[in-house]
């Protein structure tokens, strides 16, 4: 018996570090689609075996390495080459071996997975559109009850904790984050179409087993059947510039009926944000609203102050664009005005023309024409720039 | 390796002296060496590139760098251990010691040799030189794409991509004039006698990587050149909205960069086998099937480039294809895998550090080989792929397969070239600082992986944090485990005990014939093999 406790206080104490690691993942995240649950699956029967072969060839070589030694005498057999046939019928033993394993073994079951993984189409419920753009998300329901709802989703985690030097306590879903969640329902099959307006991006979810590239001017497609309640985090896995490690993405897992009431909010605000487009705005209150969209989407590039990050970004502040007219006389607006580069973009700058609506163009234009440091006096109204869209 | 070592190679050893003696030569050894020489020093700053990104990965949030220099980082130090690391080493390693091998009194094209070397230290230059560029306030750094060029953000970045550009255009055309040399070499100057299956395992590991290099290199270069019109010249080869498609590029550069792993690691699978017969003091088993396994990774690594990007999107017969012509290459590999063991079994072995380096290198290089066999499910891979489970299956295979069969070589033929033994006590313990420091440093990255971290980011989610922590300690340690290697290297060259012909008692081949270090111009008159 007292073998037996030296022996168990002996494993104890080689756990006990691992211990410290309790609640951290060895593998995959508990899957929550049907594929993750597949690829779990896979991954665990192919490490298994690649662990086998592992052992069985490792304990081979080290029984060698201790047993033929020439510090214990251990003469080596007799100096000639094998001839043709045998060795012929050695080496094919590993090859066989492989053949079995690759083309049987895993490759059944791996042809089965990618069937499964490709086909979006077949009982699809329904459909959303993914858009990648540096350094956000843009989801838009293209079918069903919520169709034309249509959203971005940006990093919400406080920049002063993204910042060089942060030292203070950070959030619990620090980088993994984001104002506004795309919401799913439990038990349908979603086909997602994915696409991006710049560079490539990578739609990740671990727990959903599912990841496409988002190739711009391209769709590419894949499908989510999230099958329990809860919410989901993952992020960009596509290096696309600066903002790469810092556009998560957060989905929400709904039953039908929180899902339908989650579907008229989003119906509402919108409908109000068109509403805000017709009325007549304030310089003040454009301002106001301008501030807070352009530090959720302008500053990771121009600065919080204006300053840019020259060559790259340029400085907003004392910039020619920004202070000159944006209408010409026939009252169209002007080829590279401020609106006409917020809307179409050009180079590294990002086209906003699908990602933010009238109103929040219109008034982060009014504020950077009448704040970090510029005074140019004027007010673009959101019924301006919705006429000027078409 | 001076002049006064050898007798009898009085008059046909006269070359400039100093300075001049390295700029100009011409001579395979003194070439090789400079290769060597350059690899070493680039491993060091690849090095430190990537303990700065291990500095600023030590804990969540931005510490040291903001994400812009990270990601130059990332990339550069990519370039710079394949194509100004990995790649010179072994080229290194062929100058020397082909025409030892093959009894042959130089390289078949000295000076086309001379020149594919000095065009190693202008590109590293060039991709070095933005860093120094951008302190000056011109540009805005690096290449910051990582290594893979991928377009549409190459597209979009700044003049460190045209920099990255012209290097690897450089770099390619080094490597091409390399290859040209091998080939040439070994058809026409081999020993009378030495037939094609009797070369040196390692012969014929660089032959197939020659081969595999005037393939595949072009392709690169046309890839990246498309990319430079495209940056500057108006073309639409990467652009949908011109007709193209950013797609395109991934299968152009995975056409090369997918055999890229294997011309780096072909002429380790060359001497690997010829290090175990030393230290086995048996004949390597199986040197038939080894040379037909490697012909056959050789040609299996040019048709299953798309496995790098799955996800990317293709059709399912494509996945399928790509799929089981990956798993496929595991075939030859698992015959060589059985022919090294079978040379060890039964033999009368002893651990000096090259067979220490290579017996882990067998492990190691394992590791990296079944994570690889696994990444080729299309499934699973839809979770690797991009995450650090794939950074740590690479290193496995590069910095293990890769830089550690390196170092075996290195020990192996170091007291041949300067003729002098190094320290065995601090060869030992560099292999065991390394072989340790390098697990600790990569199988945290694994679990990393499959718990979700993606590759790339500047900053990660707390739940991350302790593997990463783990991962940069032992890191650091990895990094200055490598200046006890130089530190071996150098005090090698300088002096130590004298070493014999053979040095080692069961070396075989025609190198082990000539005295230690060889003469200046050795094999004036071609040895016969029976």
């Amino acid at each position: 018996m007292q073998v037996f406790r030296k022996v168990s206080l002996g494993i104890s104490t080689i756990l006990f570090p691992l211990s410290v690691f309790a609640d951290y993942s060895w593998n995959f995240p508990t899957p929550a689609t049907p594929m993750a649950l597949d690829t779990l699956h896979v991954h665990n029967k192919f490490m298994l075996i690649s662990m086998a072969i592992f052992v069985f060839v490792l304990a081979i070589m080290i029984y060698s390495i201790f047993a033929h030694r020439k510090s214990k005498g251990f003469k080596a057999v007799a100096d000639k080459a094998p001839s043709t046939a045998v060795e012929i019928f050695w080496t094919l033993i590993p090859f066989a071996i492989l053949l079995l394993i690759d083309f049987v073994i895993m490759g059944i079951p791996a042809y089965h997975s990618v069937v499964m993984m490709e086909n979006t189409r077949e009982k699809a419920d329904m459909v959303i559109k993914i858009t990648g753009s540096q350094w956000r998300w843009q989801y838009e329901y293209l079918d069903g009850d919520a169709k034309g709802v249509k959203f971005v989703s940006n990093l919400s985690t406080p920049k002063e904790q993204t910042d060089k030097g942060f030292d203070g306590k950070k959030d619990e879903h620090y980088l993994l984050e984001v104002d506004n969640h795309l919401v799913l329902p439990v038990g349908k099959k979603v086909r997602i179409l994915i696409t991006s307006t710049d560079v490539l991006h990578n739609w990740w979810v671990p727990q959903f087993g599912s990841s496409r590239v988002a190739v711009p001017g391209f769709l590419r497609e894949t499908w989510v059947q999230v099958e329990k309640e809860g919410t989901y985090r993952g992020q960009c896995k596509e290096l696309c510039g600066k903002g790469h490690g810092y556009m998560p993405i957060v989905v929400d897992a709904m039953q039908a009926d929180e899902y339908k009431t989650w579907i008229a909010t989003k119906k509402d605000e919108l409908a109000k944000a068109s509403a805000g487009a017709d009325k007549k705005w304030t310089k003040e209150d454009l301002v106001a609203d301008g501030k807070g969209v352009y530090e959720k989407n302008c500053a990771v590039c121009h600065q919080v102050n204006g300053a840019g990050l020259p060559p790259a970004f340029p400085a907003l502040t004392g910039s020619k664009i920004v202070a000159s007219p944006i209408f010409g006389a026939d009252g169209k607006y002007l080829k590279d005005s401020h609106l006409d580069r917020v809307l179409n973009g050009k180079n590294v700058m990002p086209s906003w023309k699908a990602l933010l609506n009238d109103t929040e163009i219109a008034s982060v234009i009014t504020y950077e024409r009448n704040a970090l440091g510029n005074s140019v006096g004027d007010v673009l109204q959101p019924s301006q720039v919705k006429a000027a869209r078409q | 390796m001076s002049s006064t070592t050898v007798a009898h190679h009085d008059d046909h050893a006269e070359h400039p002296t100093g300075i001049m003696r390295w700029l100009t030569t011409t001579n395979h050894k003194d070439i090789g060496t400079m290769y060597l020489t350059f690899s070493l020093i680039m491993f060091f700053i690849g090095g430190a590139m990537i303990l700065g990104i291990r500095a600023e990965l030590f804990k969540p949030g931005l510490q040291l760098m903001n994400p812009e220099f990270f990601n130059q980082l990332i990339g550069v130090h990519a370039l710079i251990m394949i194509f100004a690391a990995l790649m010179p080493a072994a080229t290194g390693f062929a100058n020397w010691m082909i025409p030892l091998q093959i009894g042959a009194p130089d390289m078949a094209l000295p000076r086309l040799n001379n020149w594919g070397f000095w065009l190693l230290p202008p590109s590293a230059i060039l991709l070095t030189l933005p860093f120094t560029l951008a302190l000056f306030g011109i540009g805005d750094g690096a290449l910051a794409t990582g290594w893979t060029f991928y377009p549409p953000l190459s597209v979009q970045g700044g003049i460190g991509v045209d920099f990255a550009i012209f290097a690897v255009h450089l770099l390619g055309i080094s490597s091409v004039l390399g290859s040209i040399n091998v080939i040439v070499t070994i058809f026409n100057m081999r020993a009378p006698g030495m037939t094609l299956m009797k070369m040196p395992m390692f012969v014929w590991g660089w032959l197939i990587t020659a081969f595999l290099l005037i393939a595949t290199i072009p392709v690169l270069a046309g890839g990246v050149t498309m990319l430079l019109t495209d940056r500057h010249f108006g073309t639409h080869f990467f652009d949908a909205a011109g007709g193209g498609d950013p797609v395109m590029f991934q299968h152009l550069f995975w056409f090369f960069g997918h055999p890229e792993v294997y011309i780096v690691l072909l002429p380790v699978w060359g001497f690997i086998p010829q290090i175990l017969e030393t230290f086995s003091r048996k004949p390597m088993y199986g040197y038939k099937a080894q040379v037909y396994s490697l012909w056959g990774i050789g040609a299996l690594s040019v048709v299953v480039w798309a496995h790098h990007f799955f996800s990317a999107g293709m059709p399912v017969p494509a996945l399928l294809y790509f799929m089981y012509s990956t798993m496929a290459i595991s075939l030859p590999l698992a015959v060589l895998f059985f022919c090294w063991i079978k040379t060890m079994w039964r033999g009368s072995m002893s651990f000096e550090t090259p067979m220490l380096f290579t017996v882990g290198w067998i492990i190691l290089f394992g590791i990296g080989g079944l994570t690889g066999l696994v990444l080729a499910d299309v499934a699973a891979d839809a979770q690797y792929h991009n995450s650090y489970f794939v950074v740590a299956h690479f290193h496995y295979t590069l910095f293990a397969g890769g830089i550690m069969g390196i170092m075996a070589g290195t020990y192996y033929w170091l007291p041949k070239m300067t003729g002098h033994m190094y320290s065995e006590k601090l060869g030992k313990l560099h292999f065991w600082l390394t072989a340790i420091s390098f697990n600790m440093t990569f199988i945290p990255q694994f679990f990393l992986g499959l718990a979700g971290m993606p590759r790339r980011i500047p900053d990660y989610a707390l739940q991350f944090a302790e593997f990463n922590m783990i991962s940069s300690i032992a890191a650091f340690t990895l990094g200055f485990s490598q200046l006890l290697f130089v530190y071996n290297i150098v005090s090698c060259a300088r002096g130590g005990k004298k070493a014999t012909d053979k040095v080692w008692e069961g070396a075989k081949g025609l190198e082990w014939t000539l005295p230690s270090p060889p003469p200046y111009h050795s094999f004036t008159e071609q040895p016969v093999i029976k």
